[in-house]
C-alpha cells in the first residue's frame, strides 16, 4: 500500500508528496501522534482544569502499580472471560449467519430484519433487561458481548458476500467449479477484506459490551477497578484501568488485521 | 467424380460446425428480448466474431454459448450434445479479467484446472507454459494489482488456454485496455490461432477489431436482438500484421459493415 501512495506522490503536488512521506514512514508519525497526545494529558493535568484529572505520568505509575501488585492482571482474567466467549458465540454465528444471509434469498428474508433490529436498537437499554432474565452471572455478560458484537459482525458478513464481483463467481462457474469451491475458493476470499473490517468493528464492539455490563451489572474485573477506584477517589487509579481497556482494544484489533492479512490477503503482505 | 467431392467437402463443412445454436429466444423479465430467433453456426477452427451495437444481445448470446445464461426458448449443441450448463470444452475470457486478487499470476492461470481437481505440480506447470506463451514469462508470481490492464488480460487468456479447451469464448476481451495494447493483443491473437488449435467465438463492437481477426463476422441488430448479416472476410493474415491494416481489402469491408450499421445508431 504505502509503495502506491509514494508512486503517486512522485507526480503530484508538494502537498501530496508530503503526505506520501508520511505514508512512507507510518512507525515514526504514529509514535510522534501519541507523543502529542500523551503530552497534552501531561500538561492538561498540571493545569489542574479539574482536581480529579490526574497527569499522564500519574497515570502511568498508577498502572505500573496495578501491574507490578497483580490486580490488573486478575481484573483481565475476570473480564477476559465474558469477553472471550461472547466474542467466540458473536464471530461464529454471526460470520455464519451473515454468509448464509450473502448466499441465500431465504436465509436474508427470515435472519436480515432481526439483525438490522439488533444493530438499530441501544443495546445498552436492553441490558436491564438481560439482568432482570438472566441474573447477574457470567450469562449475562456473555450476552451483553453478544449483543453488542454480533450485529455488526453478521450484517458486514452478508454485505461483503453481496459485494462479491458477479464476473469472479461466473468464472468459477465456467472453468465448472463446485457450488462449494466457488464459496470457499472464489466467495470468501473475495468476501474477507470487508468481512473482517465488520469483524474488527464488532471487536470493537464486544469490548464496550463486556464494560458496560461490568459497570451496569454488577462491577467485576476491569468494570470493578474503576468503579472501586472511583468510589475511594483514586483517580489515577481509576484512569490507569480506563487507559489499560483502551490500549487492549486498539491492540487486539490491530492483532486481527495483521491475522486477516496473513491468512486471506498474500497480495498485502510486506506492503 | 467431380461432383462428388465438392458434394464431399460441402458435407464436411455442415457437419464441422462444432456449434450449433438453434431457435434462441432470451427474454429478461417478462417484457425485454434480448435475443430472438438466432440460428448459428460456428466452425469448428474459426475465429468468429459476434458485431453489433450495446444492447444488441451480443454479450447474452456468448453467455448462453459458455451455459452461463439459459435461453428462454432454443438450444445450443456443442459437439453434438445439448448445452445445460458450462462444460469442459469451453473456457470463458471475460471483459473485466476476472482475476482473484489475492492470488499470483501462476494461480490465477491454474484455477480453471485447480477448480478441475488436478495436482498442484501439475496444473502449476502448464499454467507457466501458457503464462509464457501469452507474453508474461518473467510476471509468474506478481499479483494481478502489479500488473497493467493488457497483463491481466494475457492471464485471463492464459487461464482459458490451460483447461486446453476447444472453444476460447471472449467476451470483449480487449475492451478495457488502451489502444496500443489492444493492437498488440490482436496481433498476438492472430499469432496464437498459428500455435494453438481452437475455435474462437469473439463479442466485439469494435468493427475494425473483428474484421481484423476474424474468418465470419455475424453481425446483430439491437432491440431485439436479431441476426442480420454475416460478412465472410477473405483476408491474408499470413504476412507482416501491420499489413492488414492497409490492405485494401481489409478498409473495404469496414466501410462496408459500417454502412450498414450506421441505420442503428442513427
Amino acid at each position: 500500500m504505502s509503495s502506491v501512495q509514494t508512486n503517486s506522490g512522485l507526480i503530484a503536488g508538494p502537498t501530496s508528496r508530503a503526505f506520501a512521506m508520511v505514508g512512507g514512514t507510518p512507525l515514526l508519525w504514529r509514535l510522534a501522534s501519541l507523543a502529542i497526545f500523551c503530552a497534552v494529558w501531561e500538561i492538561a493535568g498540571r493545569t489542574n482544569f479539574n482536581w480529579a484529572f490526574p497527569t499522564f505520568f500519574e497515570t502511568m505509575a498508577a498502572l505500573w502499580s496495578m501491574l507490578a501488585d497483580g490486580s490488573m492482571i486478575m481484573a483481565y482474567g475476570r473480564t477476559l472471560e465474558p469477553l472471550v466467549i461472547g466474542l467466540v458465540i458473536s464471530l461464529s454465528i454471526g460470520v455464519g449467519a451473515g454468509v448464509l444471509m450473502g448466499l441465500r434469498r431465504d436465509a436474508e428474508w427470515i435472519t436480515l430484519p432481526i439483525f438490522i433490529t439488533m444493530q438499530a436498537a441501544p443495546m445498552a437499554a436492553l441490558i436491564p433487561l438481560i439482568t432482570f432474565v438472566y441474573g447477574i452471572g457470567l450469562t449475562a455478560k456473555v450476552l451483553a458481548v453478544c449483543m453488542l458484537a454480533m450485529p455488526v459482525i453478521a450484517i458486514n458478513s452478508y454485505k461483503a458476500v453481496r459485494n462479491v464481483p458477479p464476473s469472479l463467481v461466473d468464472m468459477s462457474q465456467s472453468f465448472m467449479g463446485s457450488r462449494s469451491q466457488q464459496v470457499f475458493k472464489v466467495i470468501l476470499p473475495a468476501a474477507s477484506p470487508m468481512m473482517f473490517a465488520g469483524i474488527r468493528l464488532g471487536v470493537a464492539e464486544g469490548f464496550s459490551g463486556v464494560v458496560l455490563a461490568e459497570l451496569l451489572i454488577t462491577p467485576t474485573g476491569i468494570g470493578d477497578l474503576i468503579t472501586f477506584n472511583r468510589s475511594i477517589a483514586k483517580f489515577d487509579h481509576m484512569y490507569a484501568a480506563i487507559f489499560s481497556i483502551v490500549a487492549f482494544a486498539v491492540i487486539a484489533v490491530s492483532l486481527l488485521h495483521r491475522l486477516e492479512i496473513t491468512i486471506f490477503r498474500p497480495e498485502k503482505r510486506g506492503a | 467424380m467431380n461432383m462428388n467431392t465438392a458434394i464431399n467437402i460441402q458435407e464436411q463443412a455442415a457437419t464441422d460446425a462444432i456449434i450449433e445454436v438453434r431457435g434462441v429466444h432470451k427474454v429478461y423479465g417478462e417484457t425485454v428480448t434480448a435475443l430472438q430467433d438466432i440460428n448459428l453456426d460456428f466452425n469448428r477452427g474459426e475465429l468468429t466474431s459476434l458485431l453489433g451495437p450495446s444492447g444488441c444481445g451480443k454479450t447474452t448470446l456468448l453467455k448462453i454459448i459458455a451455459g452461463l445464461l439459459k435461453p428462454t426458448s432454443g438450444e445450443v449443441r456443442v459437439n453434438g450434445r445439448p448445452v445445460t450448463g458450462p462444460g469442459p470444452e469451453r473456457a470463458f475470457v471475460f471483459q473485466d479479467f476476472a482475476l482473484m486478487p489475492w492470488a499470483t499470476v501462476v494461480r490465477n492461470a491454474a484455477f480453471g484446472l485447480e477448480l478441475q481437481g488436478v495436482a498442484k505440480a501439475e496444473r502449476e506447470a502448464r499454467a507457466r507454459h501458457y503464462v509464457e506463451e501469452v507474453g508474461l514469462a518473467g510476471f509468474e508470481d506478481k499479483y494481478p494489482h502489479e500488473l497493467s490492464g493488457g497483463m491481466r488480460q494475457r492471464v485471463g487468456l492464459a487461464r482459458a488456454l490451460a483447461v486446453d479447451a476447444d472453444v476460447l469464448l471472449m467476451d470483449e476481451p480487449f475492451s478495457a485496455v488502451d489502444e496500443q495494447t489492444r493492437r498488440k493483443f490482436q496481433e498476438d491473437l492472430i499469432r496464437l490461432r498459428e500455435v494453438e488449435n481452437k475455435t474462437f467465438i469473439l463479442v466485439t463492437h469494435s468493427i475494425e477489431e473483428s474484421v481484423y481477426l476474424s474468418d465470419r463476422i455475424i453481425m446483430l441488430s439491437p432491440r431485439p436482438g436479431r441476426l442480420n448479416r454475416i460478412v465472410t472476410p477473405e483476408i491474408d493474415r499470413s504476412g507482416d500484421p501491420d499489413l492488414i491494416r492497409r490492405n485494401p481489402e481489409y478498409l473495404d469491408l469496414i466501410d462496408e459493415i459500417w454502412t450498414g450499421l450506421r441505420a442503428y445508431v442513427e
